[in-house]
């Protein structure tokens, strides 16, 4: 298993990567807040700790925290537009029910 | 579900706690919108992929607003009620705006700002603006996917603090919260990323549709800083676009032409201008309603030629910009290009030769204030990553001060100074037993009050009575991030205190600036004639005053010789103090010092004798 990037998803990164200047590649990850359990994390990751679990995703390196993977585990990231807005999604097979926004989830 | 965008590391956000922030160029012609999304500064573009908003707005007859490019179809069919250019009214009253009558608007005015008669009813320019916020602000909206929590709007570095409140009432209209007003070069500056560069000056080249504005900044410290700006606020790349317009007319020797074809020339001639940009020649033809064709070529060479004294014009501010810095070309580290109209190379090249380096325009020279703004909104939202902690500091056009006794002006705060800031003085009463100060803030380089502008009047009251000279009255002069101006007196012994937020009741145009401070510099000598002649009036007036109140309290010590001959000086004074002749002034009251001067003697000694009478040597302690 593991998380991967959509084709979409990887362009972007690799752009906005390209436009920091800095940066090993991205991290995802979850933190318990939110109106329904948890929220997803997507940053710029500039260090891989040693305990990460990096993914390779279309020649990105995608890192996630041991505590999170089990939340995420076989997420897809995803770039999509929704109208005059865009940014990334996460397609996540562990979501058991979310919040009206999905911005939070259970699993 | 929702959709996400990149954060820095440790800053993702918590859900439904995005802080959606946005940078707003309220431009003259055009306005745009931007964001930083995913850590780049962006500019949102419209349903059909366009970033310009046209700034127009149409108040139909049929009760509907129109803004931006379906405002701007109208503006030839519908001039009356389609509104372009407001910025241009903002703050100001009727006698501020230049070929008003040219202007096909019902102009109404009204107490502080001029109005507009629309089919809408009568609209200020603050209800147009907040119009095309509103339109900017639903773009950002929908782009965004939530409310915004903030927008950072740009104005003009020369705005006065009647035309930034005018902006910032706008956006209180439009329900936007105005995190700041940023001035448009520290903007651009922001954009190309110079607050991340090293410490120097930099210089803001901003040639625009219809203005020309040149601004020195200076970053030190990660501060930036609006050192002086200058410009010519009718050259634009519109007037390229006539130059072109006056070739084509001369060159194909056309009769007069009618309005229609004007207009498709005046269009023919901005193709030709853009088209030259990349191209060494430009082909304009037009077939006209007289049935004449027009079939020329218009080569790079000729283009530079016919335009090179509008390129001249826009050097002369940029030298006196860097003047009034105290600076050389040499000293500027870097050049910002702003403005589409810096897209021409004959602007590159007169700009690369007076700086004597390549500007930077690798930015959308259109964009690069919005994307400005974005930067600055997304730090000021509170979505800041490590280390991203600066301030920005503007000037002030003109200096502040206050008028003193004799109609003079004292400057408090000088022009050019970084704002925020805050400047105190202390002043004195001028009669004894004085209760109140009248205090009058005026703006300007000039001595006297009356060649100034006048801002406010307030008092300030409760002074406890006390000889002339014996109170002490601290005046604080403080100007907000924002430009605005507020004032506080405050007598020190009792804490009575009076106050006034300065919101002028209308505006300066910059050419009103540029014109106060030419006066400033031609009148310099006779000012210096005049503040030396008024401070002569006071001191004399003072001497009168100070010699009759003693009269009347010690006439007694004076023989009637003695007193004759001070009588004598004192009318003398008095006559000549009227007058404008201030060596006679400085004479009488050499005269009258040196007459009273025994007088004054035997005062003393009577006031000692009186404080010393009847004690022992040993309880005076001196």
């Amino acid at each position: 298993m593991g998380v991967t990037l959509s084709e979409a998803a990887a362009k972007h990164v690799a752009n906005f990567l390209a436009k920091r200047g800095k940066g090993i590649g991205i991290r995802l990850g979850v933190k318990t807040s939110g109106c329904s359990g948890m929220a997803y994390k997507l940053e710029f990751a500039d260090v891989a700790e040693p305990e990460d679990m990096v993914f390779e995703s279309h020649g990105l390196k995608v890192l996630v925290d041991p505590k999170s993977l089990p939340y995420i585990d076989g997420t897809e990231l995803d770039y999509a537009k929704e109208g005059l807005n865009e940014g990334f999604k996460f397609n996540n097979p562990n979501v058991k029910d979310q919040c009206g926004c999905g911005e939070s989830f259970n699993v | 579900m929702a959709l996400l965008q990149l954060s820095e590391p440790g800053q993702s956000a918590a859900p439904h706690e995005h802080r959606l922030a946005v940078g707003i160029d309220l431009g003259t012609t055009n306005s745009l919108v931007a964001t930083v999304r995913s850590g780049m500064a962006v500019v949102l573009n419209d349903e059909l992929g366009r970033p310009l908003l046209p700034s127009v707005v149409r108040y139909g007859a049929g009760g509907r607003v129109e803004v931006g490019h379906d405002a701007q179809a109208h503006q030839s069919a519908d001039p009356r009620n389609t509104i372009v250019s407001v910025k241009r009214f903002m703050g100001r009253g009727l006698k501020d705006i230049a070929h008003i009558e040219s202007m096909p608007y019902d102009f109404v005015e009204a107490a502080g700002m001029i109005k507009l008669k629309t089919a809408q009813g009568i609209k200020s320019p603050v209800e147009v603006s907040a119009d095309i916020l509103k339109a900017l602000c639903e773009r950002a909206e929908a782009s965004l996917g939530g409310q915004l929590t903030g927008a950072v709007i740009t104005v003009p570095a020369y705005f006065d603090d009647a035309q930034r409140q005018a902006t910032k009432d706008a956006a209180r209209l439009a329900g936007l919260n105005v995190l700041r007003l940023l001035n448009e070069p520290t903007a651009a500056a922001i954009a190309y990323g110079l607050d991340n560069a090293s410490e120097g000056i930099y210089a803001v080249y901003d040639l625009g549709g219809g203005t020309f504005d040149i601004s020195i900044l200076k970053l030190a410290k990660g501060v930036f800083q609006v050192l002086s700006t200058g410009g010519d606020s009718a050259l634009g790349g519109d007037d390229f676009d006539h130059r072109i317009f006056c070739w084509v007319i001369e060159r194909a020797k056309l009769s007069p032409l009618s309005h229609e074809d004007a207009r498709l020339l005046q269009m023919r001639a901005r193709e030709a201008k853009e088209f030259l940009t990349l191209n060494g020649e430009a082909p304009i033809t037009a077939k006209l309603s007289t049935g004449e064709f027009v079939d020329l070529r218009l080569t790079s060479e000729t283009f530079t030629e016919i335009t090179r004294t509008l390129v001249q014009k826009t050097l002369g501010p940029t030298r006196k910009a860097l003047r009034d810095a105290g600076l050389r070309p040499e000293d500027v580290k870097g050049v910002v290009m702003v403005g589409g109209a810096t897209r021409m190379p004959q602007i590159q090249n007169a700009v690369e030769n007076f700086f004597g380096q390549e500007p930077l325009n690798n930015l959308d020279p259109d964009k690069v204030v919005a994307l400005g703004a974005a930067t600055q909104a997304n730090l000021l939202a509170g979505n800041r990553a490590a280390g991203d902690d600066w301030l920005l500091l503007d000037v002030i056009p003109l200096s502040l001060g206050i008028e003193t006794m004799g109609g003079l002006v004292e400057k408090i705060i000088p022009r050019n100074s970084t704002i925020p800031v805050a400047r105190a003085q202390e002043f004195t009463t001028f009669k004894d037993g004085q209760t109140a100060m009248a205090l009058h803030v005026a703006q300007g380089e000039r001595e006297l009050v009356s060649d100034c502008r006048s801002l406010a009047r307030f008092e300030l009251r409760g002074i406890p009575p006390m000889v002339a000279g014996a109170a002490r009255i601290r005046v604080t002069f403080q100007v907000d991030a924002d430009g605005l101006l507020s004032v506080t007196a405050r007598e020190q012994t009792t804490g009575h205190e009076a106050h006034i937020e300065v919101k002028p009741s209308y505006g300066l145009s910059d050419d009103e600036i540029a014109a106060m401070l030419k006066d400033g510099y031609t009148h310099a000598s006779e000012d210096a004639f005049r503040r030396a002649l008024r401070e002569a009036q006071v001191e004399a007036q003072r001497l009168v005053e100070a010699v009759q109140s003693a009269l009347k309290e010690d006439a007694h010590l004076l023989s009637t010789l003695e007193r004759t001959h001070i009588d004598g000086c004192l009318t003398k004074l008095q006559t000549v103090l009227l007058g404008d002749d201030r060596r006679a002034i400085d004479a009488a009251m050499d005269a009258l010092s040196k007459g009273t001067a025994e007088f004054a003697a035997r005062r003393m000694n009577q006031s000692v004798q009186r404080a010393l009478a009847g004690k022992k040597v040993d309880d005076v302690t001196l």
